[in-house]
């Protein structure tokens, strides 16, 4: 990261700075209004395409709980206030405490406040580990391309991309928990924690961990394969600079040209498509989460369709969106910052 | 003059074709392709209908690989070799007509977003800016379960969420062959919208496209088979998700049924990584600017 920061500062230049600085205030401000206009879809898109259910929507609603009539009577009066007024209450407060999962009879904002600590858990240490491996993957790839580690790397890399994240986890679950081909189950078959386990010891940590290992190498290989593909692609680009002839024609080492030149310039994009790349992590947590049992946003996804649950359908579908889109805007402010490029 | 145009067809797919066969890693994707393709065709006329139904399978349940079940059985009884073989010509459907939605468009979203000035052209570009922001997964899920499970929904929602790349992609390249000279020509002659995107335009995109498509279907596959795991495909058809969702829900994990679940995933990444090899072959061929990626 020291890199990173050294290619980003740079020598700051006293006589634009004043006028960079107004034009920066103005990208930002048009880019977080844009983020707004589309979460505003989102919002409004949620409400209305749940509305086209076929069907009574009470039953649909209802499905799989006892329900006393003047529940019911309730819900249909609900629904049965003009669509304008209905859409007005949904949009002034989607965060609305009040609405109900109707599979678990309990408001849904609360459970999806319960499953985000384990989500978080669990795709935070397998981004960050991807990052790392699949970086340094991708520079000692792309600085030489064609070279035995390149070929061996790109393969196996685009195995992985090509592989369906749970298709791994399973796989993994049978040989590596349930135990196949002579190799004994090491891991415990799902969940966050052996129940009964405290988990604000210690030893509760090192059996959250445990738990961990195994879905956490299934996302973080999926998600590195597409890092150092990224991360390759990006230095070979680099490699064909002017300037980097110029950094060996003055008898830099090839190390230094690549550590002190290639390498920050081509993380930027790296690090830009780590950042937008997060709705193809939120995929993956919702299978992986489903396969292992990890009670988080994603498995909770998967309970809600299996209902189907549609407020907490509604609910999850708008925080994952919530999550890519505020990713996506921080993702265009770092590019701006740390690559004055893009602000001139 | 249709012959001479003919002709130089000819002798440009001849040219590619040279290129074409002495990239082995696009050949290799090509050979993979040509075998599945092959399974998905005969599966129907080598697969008695009776292997796919429940009531009359014969096997023992979750029955290990054997000389009369290669690949073993399901968790009714089912040879899962065959099972597979007939998976292969669902997930290739699926996969082929869901990227034939996208691709169509996201070519006219493309095309018209980069020829028209104004408000129309801003709404398009909008339109394509959410769908490329808004995570895949969720926004599938949410179509699927409004549209209920049916291989016709799936190829519709897979469709409708996995056309913004390209139309990005077309737009910039319909950008930069706006600005020829021969465009403002026609123009002067007279040429109407119409005329001008689908003679000048779209022939000139249409390489890029062929390029995106064969990438798009490795993306489209995947996605088929993780919206199948989740049971939001037709709950009938054994595609290879389908039959990943069975294996995971009859509890084949923990029987350690690896038979059950090796196949289907080695199929799925086997026809993935090839889609993915010609595609960028055919990138490397019709784009060699982009000669190293």
């Amino acid at each position: 990261m020291s890199l990173l920061q050294d290619a980003a500062v740079g020598e700051p230049d006293p006589i634009r700075a004043p006028r960079v600085s107004g034009s920066v205030l103005r990208t930002v401000g048009g880019k977080v209004l844009r983020a707004f206009i589309t979460l505003a879809f989102v919002v409004v898109f949620n409400f209305f395409l749940f509305r086209l259910l076929p069907g009574d929507p009470i039953g649909l609603y209802t499905r799989g709980r006892n329900q006393d009539a003047e529940q019911l009577a309730e819900l249909r009066r609900a629904l049965d206030k003009p669509i304008l007024e209905q859409f007005l209450t949904y949009v002034r407060n989607p965060f609305d405490p009040g609405i109900d999962s109707t599979r678990f009879s309990r408001p849904v904002w609360e459970m999806i406040g319960e499953r985000v600590w384990p989500t978080l858990l669990l795709l935070g240490t397998a981004i960050v580990l991807a990052s790392i491996i699949g970086i340094w993957i991708g520079i000692r790839a792309g600085w030489k391309p064609g070279s035995r580690f390149d070929k061996t790397s790109t393969g196996t890399t685009l195995t992985l991309y090509s592989m369906p994240e749970f298709w791994l986890g399973m796989m993994l679950l049978i040989v590596f928990s349930v135990g196949a081909f002579g190799i004994p189950g090491l891991f415990p078959v799902g969940g966050i924690v052996t129940p009964g386990v405290d988990t604000s010891t210690p030893l509760g940590w090192l059996n959250v961990l445990w738990h961990m290992v195994l879905p956490c190498t299934t996302l973080t290989l999926i998600y590195l394969a597409d890092y150092s593909l990224v991360m390759r692609a990006s230095l070979i680009d680099e490699r064909k600079q002017e300037y980097l002839a110029l950094a060996r024609a003055k008898g830099l080492r090839d190390v230094m040209v690549r550590q002190k030149h290639a390498v920050p310039n081509a993380l930027l994009p790296t690090i830009t498509l780590i950042f937008l790349s997060l709705g193809f992590v939120v995929t993956g947590a919702i299978t992986v989460e489903t396969v292992f049992s990890w009670p988080g946003l994603g498995l909770l996804t998967y309970e809600a369709l299996r209902g189907p649950d549609i407020p907490l359908l509604q609910a999850t579908f708008l925080l994952f969106s919530i999550a890519v889109i505020v990713a996506n805007l921080l993702a265009e402010l770092l590019y701006a910052i740390i690559d004055p490029r893009v602000r001139s | 003059m249709s012959s001479v145009a003919t002709q130089r067809r000819k002798a440009a797919f001849g040219r590619f074709w040279t290129t074409y066969r002495h990239d082995r890693a696009g050949m290799a994707g090509l050979i993979i392709l040509v075998f599945f393709v092959l399974v998905a065709i005969l599966a129907p006329i080598l697969i008695p209908d009776d292997a796919l139904d429940v009531t009359k399978a014969d096997g023992e349940r979750f029955d290990g690989p054997s000389l009369a079940y290669p690949l073993g059985t399901d968790d009714s009884g089912r040879s899962l070799i065959l099972l597979l073989a007939y998976g292969t010509r669902i997930s290739l459907t699926v996969g082929i007509a869901a990227t034939l939605v996208a691709m169509i468009i996201g070519t006219a979203v493309g095309i018209m977003a980069g020829h028209f000035r104004g408000p129309g052209s801003h709404v398009l570009v909008g339109a394509t800016d959410w769908f490329l922001v808004i995570p895949f997964l969720p926004l599938a899920i949410v179509l699927a379960t409004v549209l209920g499970p049916s291989t016709l929904n799936l190829i519709i929602v897979i469709g409708i969420t996995s056309w913004a790349g390209t139309a990005r992609l077309i737009r910039a390249q319909t950008l930069s062959i706006e600005e020829r000279p021969y465009i403002e020509r026609s123009k002067a002659l007279g040429a109407g919208n119409w005329h001008q995107m689908t003679r000048h335009v779209l022939p000139n995109v249409l390489p890029l496209v062929l390029a995106n498509t064969t990438l798009t279907v490795a993306i489209v596959i995947l996605s088929e088979t993780t919206l199948s795991f989740l049971g939001l495909g037709d709950p009938l058809a054994p595609s290879w998700g389908a039959l990943l969702d069975r294996a995971f829900s009859s509890g084949a994990v923990s029987r350690g049924a690896w038979w059950f679940v090796l196949p289907p995933g080695i199929c799925v990444v086997l026809v993935v990584l090839a889609f993915t090899l010609v595609g960028r072959a055919l990138e490397r061929i019709l784009d060699p600017r982009g000669a190293t990626a």
